[in-house]
């Protein structure tokens, strides 16, 4: 399999698989698993290749641009490629006995591959056009699935979020055509190569719109009800994979595209309001009675921690190790919230599933009956309060170094204050897991237990394996972030 | 030719804000979809005008144009069966939290179980 033939699987896979899942029915997961397979094959084929050659370059049709669509396979975007195909498999593990009547189930698979289709697009796309298609099937699918949730306020989520989500795209495609009048181009990289008036006011726009999407405090309202009230493994792959699709474009457009229209006082707003994300997601994680929202807001606080990045990447610091340490950092954070949150939603599951309820206090003593699901939390817990061993350890240590090299110490203290938040709210689900009190529960099997467990101890991996991790995401770095390593 | 071009950039920035203003004030759900795609209209027309350069017509754009509509046209289905769905549950067209009338109704019943 050649980059070319392996690009083509990651994207006109899950489509194919999509169409598929429709038509097999009640076979619908196997055709999912298929594509999976082959999806995981690709993104083997991908890392290997571009560790030997670098980043991977396709010109569709063998048109270049700016009349053609490219599309590259870097560090930033294998990185994402690999966490995805792994949360799906996660997923996938679980949802095949979660959705059972032919509603759920002919919504649910088809879903998911549309939405895996779209942000396999979105990480390896180079046109700016093409990366808002993308962005608009990845959010009707999400939609999609929090309006397949049971709860009375399932519809109401799905709402709220279809709206928001429309009027981001509006603002962005806004942007997007002020981008064309100036530089008669939508090519990442032909864009970075000129100038034009309207720069800042089309980056204002799109990051705008993004934000949004991204759920980007103080955008984030839409986020908890449709996190919490999706079917848990859909929240799986709603909190972990769907807003870095957000993130990865706006870390395209401020590095990669336009990194002469981002003066100073802009990094450090998008990392004020990260600042703000992460201690307002953990105060209201700290204030909720069921697990899902509890983790919903932990999400809206986690996604804070990646916008901090901003000004030690893009400030003062750029092209210096610090500089490079922030990127590295906080893309390892992006993946190990990635698979540590798939994990904790998907014990949801399989607690939703053993007890019917994810209030705190139903949860009273759960440990006893399903161990190996509560430890896989516990880890996962780790990994997103970022102690060590875990990638979110690692993700934090760099990027606070980083910040004390580059002269910005506040911004690491604010990831400080983020972690002891994470561990004050990750107290009460732990506290109820492991108290001393007898359980009513169903059989669970314990080979579903190991799904999330294999999640967690991943997310603990990256913590050790960081180096890999480091070296893969310099590979087609952006100038900004390619330093000498830590 | 340039005066009908600036006749496009205007008619477009008036959509978009009669769009952006309706999307923002108006609470009922029906309306907000609809100004959602005066918003879209608007774009859509200033997309086309902007691609108007010098020499002639530039096709990109109308080639966007083109998928932007499609997509639009997508996303308004997907919120109209959402609209749909939730006034079967629940008998209303507006979400609680642009409900003026009643605010006080619902902050003394906790809002939804």
């Amino acid at each position: 399999m050649t980059g070319e033939v392996a690009l083509a699987v990651l994207l006109l896979g899950p489509l194919l698989a999509a169409l598929g899942c429709l038509l097999a029915g009640r076979q619908g997961s196997t055709v999912a698993l298929l594509a999976l397979i082959a999806g995981a094959a690709a993104v083997v084929v991908l890392w290997d290749g571009m560790l030997r050659t670098g980043p991977i370059e396709v010109r569709l049709g063998g048109w270049g641009a700016p009349l053609g669509i490219v599309l590259r396979a870097d560090g930033l975007a294998v990185g994402f490629l690999a966490a995805a195909v792994v949360v799906m498999g996660a997923v996938w593990a679980v949802a095949r006995h979660d959705f059972a009547t032919p509603r759920a189930r002919d919504v649910f698979w088809p879903s998911s591959m549309l939405l895996w289709g779209a942000l396999n697009a979105i990480m390896v796309s180079r046109d700016l056009f093409n990366l808002y298609v993308g962005l608009e099937l990845l959010t009707l699918t999400a939609v999609a699935m929090v309006a397949l949730g049971r709860g009375p306020g399932a519809i109401e989520a799905a709402l709220r979020y279809v709206l928001y989500a429309l009027m981001g795209s509006l603002v962005y495609l806004l942007g997007v055509v002020l981008v064309y009048h100036g530089h008669g181009t939508l090519d990442l990289d032909r864009i970075a190569a000129g100038r034009s008036g309207a720069d800042a006011l089309a980056l204002g726009l799109m990051t705008a719109g993004l934000a949004i999407k991204t759920a980007l405090f103080p955008f984030h309202a839409w986020l908890p009800p449709a996190h919490a009230g999706a079917p848990s493994p859909a929240s799986a792959l709603l909190s972990a994979l769907v807003p870095k699709a957000g993130f990865v474009m706006l870390v395209r457009l401020w590095f990669e595209a336009m990194p002469d229209a981002t003066p100073p006082a802009a990094l450090a707003v998008m990392a004020a309001l990260g600042a703000g994300a992460i201690l307002h997601g953990g105060l209201m994680a700290l204030r909720q009675e069921r697990l899902k929202q509890i983790l919903a807001y932990s999400t809206v606080a986690q996604l804070g921690y990646l916008f901090v990045m901003f000004p030690l990447v893009g400030g003062a610091g750029a092209g210096t190790a610090g500089a490079a340490e922030a990127w590295a950092g906080t893309q390892i954070g992006a993946f190990s919230h990635a698979l540590a949150k798939a994990a904790v939603f998907l014990c949801a599951a399989l607690w939703i599933r053993a007890i019917g309820s994810d209030r705190l206090a139903d949860l009273a003593g759960l440990a006893r009956a399903m161990p190996l699901s509560c430890f896989a939390f516990g880890m996962a817990a780790v990994s997103l309060m970022g102690l060590p061993p875990s990638g979110g350890f690692i993700a934090k240590y760099l990027v606070m170094r980083a910040s004390f090299e580059l002269g910005l110490p506040g911004w690491g203290l604010v990831l400080a204050a983020g972690g002891l938040l994470a561990a004050a709210y990750f107290y009460r689900p732990l506290a109820a897991l492991f108290a001393r009190e007898p359980p009513r529960v169903q059989r669970t099997p314990r080979l579903l237990e190991a799904v999330p467990l294999a999640l967690a101890l991943a997310a603990a991996a990256l913590g050790v394996l960081s180096q890999p991790a480091y070296d893969l995401l310099q590979a087609g770095a952006p100038a900004y972030a390619r330093g000498i390593g830590p | 030719m340039t005066g009908s071009v600036v006749l496009f950039v205007v008619t477009a920035s008036a959509l978009i804000g009669i769009g952006l203003w309706g999307f923002l004030v108006q609470a009922h759900l029906l309306r907000r979809v609809l100004a959602f795609n005066v918003v879209g209209s608007g774009l859509f027309l200033l997309f086309g005008a902007l691609g108007w350069r010098g020499g002639g017509v530039d096709p990109v754009p109308q080639a966007l144009v083109i998928t932007g509509i499609v997509v639009a046209l997508a996303a308004t289905a997907v919120a109209l069966w959402l609209v749909g769905r939730f006034a079967e549950e629940t008998g209303r067209a507006d979400l609680p939290e642009d409900r003026r009338e009643d605010r006080q109704e619902k902050s003394s019943a906790g809002g939804r179980p």
